[in-house]
């Protein structure tokens, strides 16, 4: 298959205007013995219907999606209305670039502007950005927007975090003489505050949590931003599953200076972990500090309302290496498809799936309790994940519902050895009655 | 296309009681005392309630008010605006794909983990790489990413180094991505010609320097050519070469960055390899790396035995994750799509008309704007408006004006050592009749520009909005909407 759109007089005649007998020519600046010299050894051409074939043929030996799957932890399974799909396909929204030129933009930066309020409204904060990659590097982007702003080394992390966000963290912060210290959790799932009052000093530029935190269990934010506050540090609050800030108290108003996370949750599919919607939203006397773009309101020559990309002098291209971050290209589409997926559910329907989430995970959680054996691990408040706890490794639970077809839960050994014996469960929307049953059913012979 | 769109931000068309999309009613019995210990939101204040006709509306509206590659020409340079085939955008969201999670254990996706294996081979051959990472989100992510790597090899040798050498003509991704880091930055300038000047970099490239950046063409669009020369100095002294790649579209198939020295290098999958740029993300930054840095890659990678594919974490030297779960899986799959439809010739072919468009652009446009820099073109050329500027006319009011001729103005002030830039990048896909539109209407600004500036001056006049005011907005940023009174 070709995309080419010239003929063979076209391209002669463009040769003969360029002066030149052969596309060859071209090519003449370019020392002869560093040049390839023979056809890449690659597949192809294929026509399309032998692509769709071929990619057909791949996806079916994903055995995955005829699985039924309880899998979360940072990635999650949510209805996505048709209009999502349907208008965010648009040519319009999905050809054009960065909205640089932005009197023909303006489709896009209205977009990312009402994407950034609808991130003020969720968050309980002033200010957000145009999007960032994903939420791993978002809480990394906030970290460092922490240091900066403190000027201090050390960053205190839960231990409740998302174990890959812990490591994202850790590489971004490697080489820029800034240390993480690790805040243990206590037996209810929750950031151990006790110990995190050990931990404070006036050496920590910021203390990051995660809320609901990778346990599912929700955590004391109003606590966390006091302690970090106590010591004039900043409170960061990461927000993994967006859909929860649909009933939970805004992570703003309960004290968090910067919220930041994922918001695949809003009308993104999984696709094996990406692309996603990395967020991130802050209090208005930090908004010189913070990373990515950000589109603004202004008027035109004729007073007429419009967006522009403002707070330029922030970025890369402007100040090159003391930009607040060298991120370029975000997530625009993605955060078209959460704005289209946002403003449809609107005020009331978030909140309703956010409220079924609840209702769902709560029924499951009383349903595989009842299986014996099997325990809530953390009394912790929860809201869609929780971790159960198991009388045999979780690897062996896990093989026996596999048997059936199942995916019960995530393992948490990996991160977690303490967590041998236990799995993390989530309940979406999307999981019917009849599924949490078969479940529950498929559980007790698993653990018998 | 109507004139007048004056579209409500959704917050304005928002009433009490409007709701687009339901769920079924709860289908498990109600849990009472759900989340009475936590503190619960009763509102989310200024939230939008519209209906579905309104959404679609609303969106269709706004989605008139964007320019876009389906409507016409966007040679932007350095950008790589070609056309993102429709059948890539099917395959993607192809169920199997989509609704695989990325936590799902090794055995029940291996489709998806052969598909990431393939790519990581072709973008291998194509680059002359031994092995890739697909992992970095965009292409300033994998810079960050193949610096990262550039020191902890460095690290592992015993000792990271102070410096990193960037040319001036280099995009400010990298600068900055050098500075995350830890890297000092240096500038080397460029020669007369342009490009690289090798006696400088002969005198920069002491044993503290850890790497030199390169973008090759350069942002000129001009094939370093002494690249090879180049690379030799900094390996002589210890150091590692870079190579951005962003403007790989004037090299597929002519020649490798592999054979040229490089060591590292990011290819931009939004870019070459013609994933749509979604009006600013998402992308795809995969990162290249010689067979000696192969172990810093970042994980998980990818293992393949007896056809079994698996994600390794156990990687000692790797300098860790990058970002959450698998890299932008549906972004790669467009890519890996693109790759067969084009097959190894078609690859070429991007090149060779990438090459052949951006000439013919500038030799039709060479009597009417000034050529700072004169070496010859591969993807893109570099004008500048030196000559428009004796009647008071600059890039920008060029570019303001193209968009009143129903074309996207290409990029502008950049690279800094051109004054007044107006870079091109047609690339292969552009059809010589629009490349003609193009032309005929650069060259007819020009004359407008000798005869009547102030049209110039005051474009664009045919847009829903006119000039807009930017020192306003940074000056009294307002980023969001709020709700009155």
């Amino acid at each position: 298959m070709s995309y080419l759109s010239l003929s063979d007089k076209d391209r002669k005649e463009m040769l003969a205007a360029v002066g030149i007998g052969s596309t060859d020519e071209l090519f003449g600046c370019i020392p002869e013995d560093v040049r390839l010299g023979r056809d890449l050894a690659l597949p192809g051409p294929a026509a399309e219907l032998e692509l769709v074939r071929e990619l057909e043929a791949i996806g079916k030996r994903n055995a995955y999606p005829r699985f039924l799957s309880f899998l979360g932890g940072g990635a999650y399974d949510h209805f996505i209305p048709t209009v999502v799909d349907s208008l965010s396909s648009r040519g319009e929204f999905v050809s054009p670039y960065t909205p640089y030129q932005a009197e023909v933009s303006q489709g896009t930066l209205q977009v990312i502007f009402e994407f950034q309020t609808l991130v003020c409204q969720l968050t309980g904060l002033d200010i957000a950005n145009a999007s960032l990659y994903e939420g791993a590097t978002g809480a990394a982007e906030a970290v460092l927007m922490a240091h900066r702003l403190t000027g201090r080394p050390k960053v205190l992390v839960a231990r409740t975090l998302h174990p890959q966000y812990r490591e994202v963290i850790r590489t971004y912060i490697r080489n820029l003489g800034v240390q993480a210290v690790e805040i243990p959790y206590g037996n209810d799932g929750r950031v151990d505050a006790s110990a995190l009052a050990g931990l404070m000093d006036d050496t920590v530029c910021g203390v990051i949590c995660q809320s609901p935190n990778f346990f599912g269990v929700i955590e004391d934010l109003k606590a966390l931003s006091e302690a970090a506050h106590g010591r004039k540090a900043l409170s960061v609050a990461v927000v993994a599953e967006a859909l929860s800030l649909g009933l939970l108290e805004a992570p703003g108003t309960l004290g968090a200076d910067i919220v930041t996370g994922e918001m695949q949750s809003f009308g993104l599919p999984l696709s094996f972990g990406g692309p996603y919607l990395g967020f991130m939203a802050c209090r208005k006397e930090y908004v010189r500090q913070l990373p990515g773009r950000i589109a603004g309101q202004t008027t035109d020559v004729e007073g007429r309302r419009g967006f522009v990309l403002t707070l330029a002098t922030r970025e890369q291209h402007i100040r090159r290496e003391k930009a607040t971050s060298n991120i370029c290209t975000n997530q625009a589409l993605c955060a078209l498809r959460a704005t289209i997926f946002l403003e449809s559910l609107g005020r009331r329907g978030l909140r309703d799936m956010a409220w079924q989430n609840a209702q769902k995970a709560a029924y499951a959680m009383e349903v595989l309790t009842a299986v014996p054996g099997v325990r809530r691990k953390f009394g912790g408040p929860h809201w869609n994940e929780f971790v159960l706890e198991f009388p045999k490794p979780w690897a062996r639970v896990d093989a026996a519902l596999r048997e059936k077809g199942i995916l019960g839960g995530l393992a948490l050994e990996g991160a977690f050895p303490e967590l041998r014996n236990s799995a993390l469960v989530c309940v979406t929307e999307l999981k019917r009655k009849d599924d949490i049953d078969l479940l529950g059913r498929a559980l007790q012979e698993a653990v018998s | 296309m109507i004139k007048e769109i004056r579209e409500p931000l959704i917050f304005e068309l928002s009433a009490p009681g409007k709701q687009a999309s339901h769920l079924p009613p709860l289908d498990v019995p109600e849990t009472k005392g759900v989340l009475t210990a936590v503190p619960l939101r009763q509102d989310i204040d200024g939230f939008p309630e519209v209906s579905e006709p309104e959404v679609t509306r609303h969106f269709t509206r706004l989605s008139q008010k964007n320019y876009c590659i389906d409507l016409g020409p966007y040679p932007l340079g350095s950008c790589t605006m070609k056309y993102n085939p429709k059948v890539n955008e099917r395959l993607a969201a192809l169920p199997e794909f989509a609704a695989s999670h990325p936590e799902a254990p090794d055995e029940l996706v291996q489709g998806n983990l052969e598909l990431l294996k393939r790519l990581e081979g072709f973008l291998s051959e194509i680059a002359g790489m031994d092995a890739f990472t697909l992992q970095p989100a965009a292409g300033a992510h994998g810079e960050l990413t193949g610096m990262m790597i550039i020191r902890a090899a460095l690290e592992d040798r015993g000792d990271p180094r102070k410096y990193v050498l960037i040319p001036d003509s280099a995009h400010g991704t990298n600068p900055s991505s050098a500075h995350i880091c830890g890297y000092t930055v240096k500038e080397i300038k460029s020669n007369e010609d342009g490009m690289i000047d090798v006696a400088s970099l002969e005198r920069e490239m002491t044993g503290d320097v850890a790497a030199l950046m390169v973008t090759n063409p350069n942002t000129l669009g001009v094939f370093e050519s002494d690249i090879r020369r180049a690379a030799a100095i900094v390996h002589a002294r210890g150091g590692l070469v870079y190579m951005d790649g962003a403007n790989m579209n004037a090299l597929t198939g002519i020649v490798r960055p592999g054979d040229m020295g490089v060591d590292v290098m990011h290819i931009n999958l939004h870019k070459t390899f013609s994933t749509p740029h979604g009006g600013g993300g998402p992308g795809s930054g995969p990162v290249g790396v010689k067979r000696e840095l192969e172990a810093f890659l970042p994980v998980p990678v990818i293992g393949e035995k007896g056809g079994r594919y698996s994600l390794i974490f156990d990687r000692p030297k790797s300098i860790g994750r990058v970002r959450s779960f698998n890299g932008n899986f549906a972004v790669i799959v467009r890519a890996l799509c693109y790759i067969l439809s084009l097959g190894p010739r078609g690859i070429r072919d991007i090149a060779e008309y990438a090459v052949l468009n951006a000439n013919y652009i500038r030799k039709s446009l060479e009597q009417d704007y000034h050529l700072k820099y004169t070496a010859s073109s591969m993807h893109e050329c570099v004008f500048s408006d030196k000559f428009q500027k004796e009647f008071g006319v600059t890039n920008l009011d060029i570019a303001k004006r193209l968009i009143d001729y129903g074309l996207h103005p290409p990029t502008m002030s950049f690279p800094l050592i051109v004054h007044g830039a107006l870079m091109i990048e047609p690339t292969e896909t552009e059809s010589k009749r629009d490349l003609d539109l193009f032309i005929d209407a650069m060259k007819t600004i020009a004359r407008e520009a000798r005869e009547n500036p102030d049209l110039l001056k005051s474009a664009p006049h045919v847009t829903y909005v006119r000039r807009l005011d930017e020192v306003a907005a940074a000056k009294t940023p307002v980023l969001r909407w709020e709700k009155k009174g």
